[in-house]
């Protein structure tokens, strides 16, 4: 049997949310693949100091609150809310912009 | 993965905005004539997801981290060209908590968007043509093309360091750097992408654009059924 779409929906942003608060505030802090690679070959010292480094969210970390799990899990339920609104938003004002004739129903088995 | 601001110069930067800017205009284009009513949606979903995940660094060697890019990821869920669009949405929201730079925004849409997405889609293809025409060679084929996705938008942003890197070096030794951390990385996008698009595959294989072919019949249905 199928799964509802509405309820697929919710149960994946369940678990956007879920992974954002409870597991990336235990995530590795290590540099990452170009970070790392910029440290060692030597251009990590180009690196200017983000336009919006004092944003309230700045570094996945939420302004005010000191606990650094808590902060960072915080600032990923906020990201992934912001970005499901502007995602949902996006792709709704897309469909909009549709060629295919009213009427037609979008027939859509092409893989490619 | 994410270029700060610096480490390329502004008129390659400006370059790459361009780039970015008419990428995303075609896949605007396309995504609106291709997605049908009930991914759309779900692409709004796959941009939150993949948010979350990327978050999710996990070690790749000693002192060194990697997360998920999810741009083969969205392209099997939701199609290559709504794939472009979710990354972008996600590395936008992302300048926001001053990850990746504002200068290179551009940069980062065209490694983890255009070329990540669209060209894992392009391996994606390819590996199911080599594959057994099942599930599980969806899940293989989301993998391999995962896996090559990441090494691609590496060899990208090196591509980019030629043209117009801020610091002079030997790029050979740029380009065995990054390749080499990001096949490692490559493995966790290959292992988290199958884990992904199995789940779906399971619960709703209708949603899984790139496993469309292998549904029953051409389910035509109205719109309005959502």
């Amino acid at each position: 049997m199928r799964t509802n779409t509405k309820l697929f929906l919710a149960a994946g942003l369940l678990l956007a949310l879920a992974l954002a608060l409870f597991v990336s505030p235990f995530a590795d802090s290590a540099p990452d693949g170009l970070t790392k690679v910029a440290e060692d070959k030597g251009f990590a010292g180009a690196e200017q100091e983000h336009d919006l480094s004092d944003s309230p969210v700045a570094g996945y970390e939420v302004d005010g609150v000191d606990d650094a799990r808590l902060s960072t899990g915080m600032a990923g339920v906020i990201g992934v809310l912001v970005t499901f609104g502007l995602g949902v938003g996006a792709f709704a004002l897309l469909r909009t912009l549709r060629r295919e004739p009213e009427g037609e129903p979008a027939t859509e088995a092409r893989a490619g | 993965m994410h270029i700060p601001d610096g480490f390329i110069d502004g008129p390659t930067s400006l370059g790459a905005a361009g780039v970015a800017v008419t990428g995303l205009g075609v896949s605007v284009r396309k995504a609106a004539d291709a997605l049908d009513d009930r991914r759309a949606p779900l692409a709004g979903l796959v941009s939150a997801f993949v948010f979350a995940v990327q978050m999710l660094n996990f070690p790749v060697a000693s002192g060194t981290s990697g997360h998920l890019l999810g741009a083969v990821l969205a392209a099997v869920l939701v199609g290559p060209w709504a794939a472009v669009i979710c990354l972008a949405v996600v590395l936008l929201v992302q300048a926001l908590f001053a990850d990746g730079g504002i200068t290179a925004l551009g940069l980062n849409i065209v490694n983890m968007g255009l070329v990540g997405g669209l060209g894992g889609y392009v391996v994606f293809l390819g590996a199911r043509r080599l594959l057994p025409r099942t599930r599980s060679g969806v899940v293989a084929a989301s993998a391999v093309a995962a896996g090559l996705s990441v090494v691609l938008a590496a060899t990208a942003f090196v591509l980019e360091y030629a043209i117009g890197g801020t610091v002079d070096l030997s790029l050979g030794a740029v380009l065995g750097a990054m390749v080499g951390v990001h096949v490692v990385v490559g493995i966790g996008e290959a292992v988290i992408t199958a884990m992904t698009v199995s789940a779906v595959l399971s619960v709703r294989p209708d949603l899984v654009h790139g496993a469309a072919d292998l549904l029953p019949a051409p389910s035509v249905q109205p719109a309005m059924a959502r």
